[in-house]
């Protein structure tokens, strides 16, 4: 037995860690990464050049481990507020199976790891956009924006919405106007979900005193803002259409999630101060999650068709 | 010269420091696969290219 397990916890000394894998694990936001993996893979699957498929696997590995780090950083940093949150009061931290260093080290390390090994494997322009992702969340959004401004969710979902730009980046080395568009829609989306959200959950907000939409400007100007950011999700989501990157089938999906996108926020818009229920928050907060994973699966779909008629003979 | 004071791990300790091990264990080798294979990507080709 190691001497540096010598037991002198009795003592106030050395402890014993509990933490398994798999609490390491939930320390990477697995829920939210699988969101990232899966928009990282459109972009990266929707750009015009051929990568190698293995070069490929490593890419969206290495922007899922650079996620999750990111994600480490933020539990470490936001354990005081997930203490008091009833949706994050079983996170690995505020329960005690990791210790907040513990948390820190893992994704440091994990952060270091990924962008080396997306640097090294496939090139440098997604190592830096990586690494900047990981600074954003992790120092810009977590360490500033979100215990400081109502905007927070508004500038912090830019580090959301760089997954597919990253995977675009890993395939071409570069930046083109396609990624961008796919960045502006999950950045544009990130708003009216999370205050959908952040109206049902504001009580849990405001105990943490983390400055949500509904706590400092009211739900009243949250709902109307949700509508505001709903007229632009819709339009936005069909340009890569309008602008003749798709073909119809994407175009035609993409108008009728949009459509589905206002009329939801439409209802939110008319919920009454008195209802306490919030079913419409709550239906807008469960169809946004379905409009980004149906549109971001169209525009994929759409890639592996396009590409598949412009081979002769298939 | 005095036996050191040693720890005796609980199973809830040994069975979290195994499962612990064992992801260490696993991520090493997906590194090492990983830096393996890319490599064969990268130079073979253009080894093979030069040679000929």
């Amino acid at each position: 037995m190691a001497l540096a397990e010598k037991n002198i916890l009795n003592d106030g000394g050395i402890r014993m860690s509990e933490a398994t894998a798999g609490d390491f694990i939930a320390l990477l936001k697995p829920r939210v990464m699988s969101l990232v993996v899966f928009t990282a893979i459109v972009g990266l699957v929707a750009a015009p050049v051929s990568i190698n498929p293995f070069i490929a696997v490593v890419a969206i590995l290495a922007i899922a481990i650079g996620a999750g780090a990111s994600g480490a950083l933020n539990m470490w940093y936001d354990a005081d507020i997930d203490r008091v949150m009833t949706r994050t009061i079983k996170r690995p931290v505020p329960s005690g199976r990791v210790l907040p260093g513990e948390a820190l080290a893992f994704g440091l390390v994990l952060s270091v790891l990924s962008v080396m090994t997306i640097g090294l494997v496939v090139n440098w322009l997604s190592a830096a956009l990586l690494a900047f992702t990981i600074f954003f969340y992790a120092v810009v959004y977590t360490m500033w924006l979100k215990r400081w401004t109502p905007q927070n969710i508004v500038i912090g979902g830019a580090a959301g919405a760089f997954p597919p730009m990253i995977g675009w980046a890993a395939a071409t080395d570069s930046i083109g106007l396609e990624s961008i568009i796919l960045f502006l829609i999950i950045f544009l989306w990130t708003p009216p979900h999370f205050w959908a959200l952040a109206l049902f959950k504001s009580g849990d907000y405001e105990r943490a005193g983390i400055p949500m939409m509904p706590n400092v400007a009211g739900e009243a100007s949250t709902r109307r803002q949700i509508f505001a950011y709903s007229l632009l999700v819709a339009p936005v989501g069909a340009l890569p259409w309008f602008l003749g990157y798709t073909t119809p089938f994407y175009g035609i999906v993409s108008i009728l999630l949009g459509i589905g996108f206002v009329w939801y926020a439409l209802q939110v818009l008319r919920m009454p101060d008195s209802d306490r229920a919030m079913k419409p928050a709550k239906g807008l907060f469960g169809y946004s999650l379905l409009y980004l994973s149906v549109i971001f699966a169209a525009y994929l779909a759409d890639s592996i068709i396009e590409r598949a008629l412009a081979v002769p003979g298939v | 010269m005095t036996e050191p004071e040693l720890v005796t791990l609980t199973e809830a300790q040994k069975k979290a420091r195994r499962s612990r091990s064992v992801a260490i264990g696993v991520g090493l080798a997906v590194l090492v696969v990983i830096f393996y294979v890319t490599t064969i990507i990268k130079f073979v080709p253009s080894f093979l290219n030069g040679a000929s």
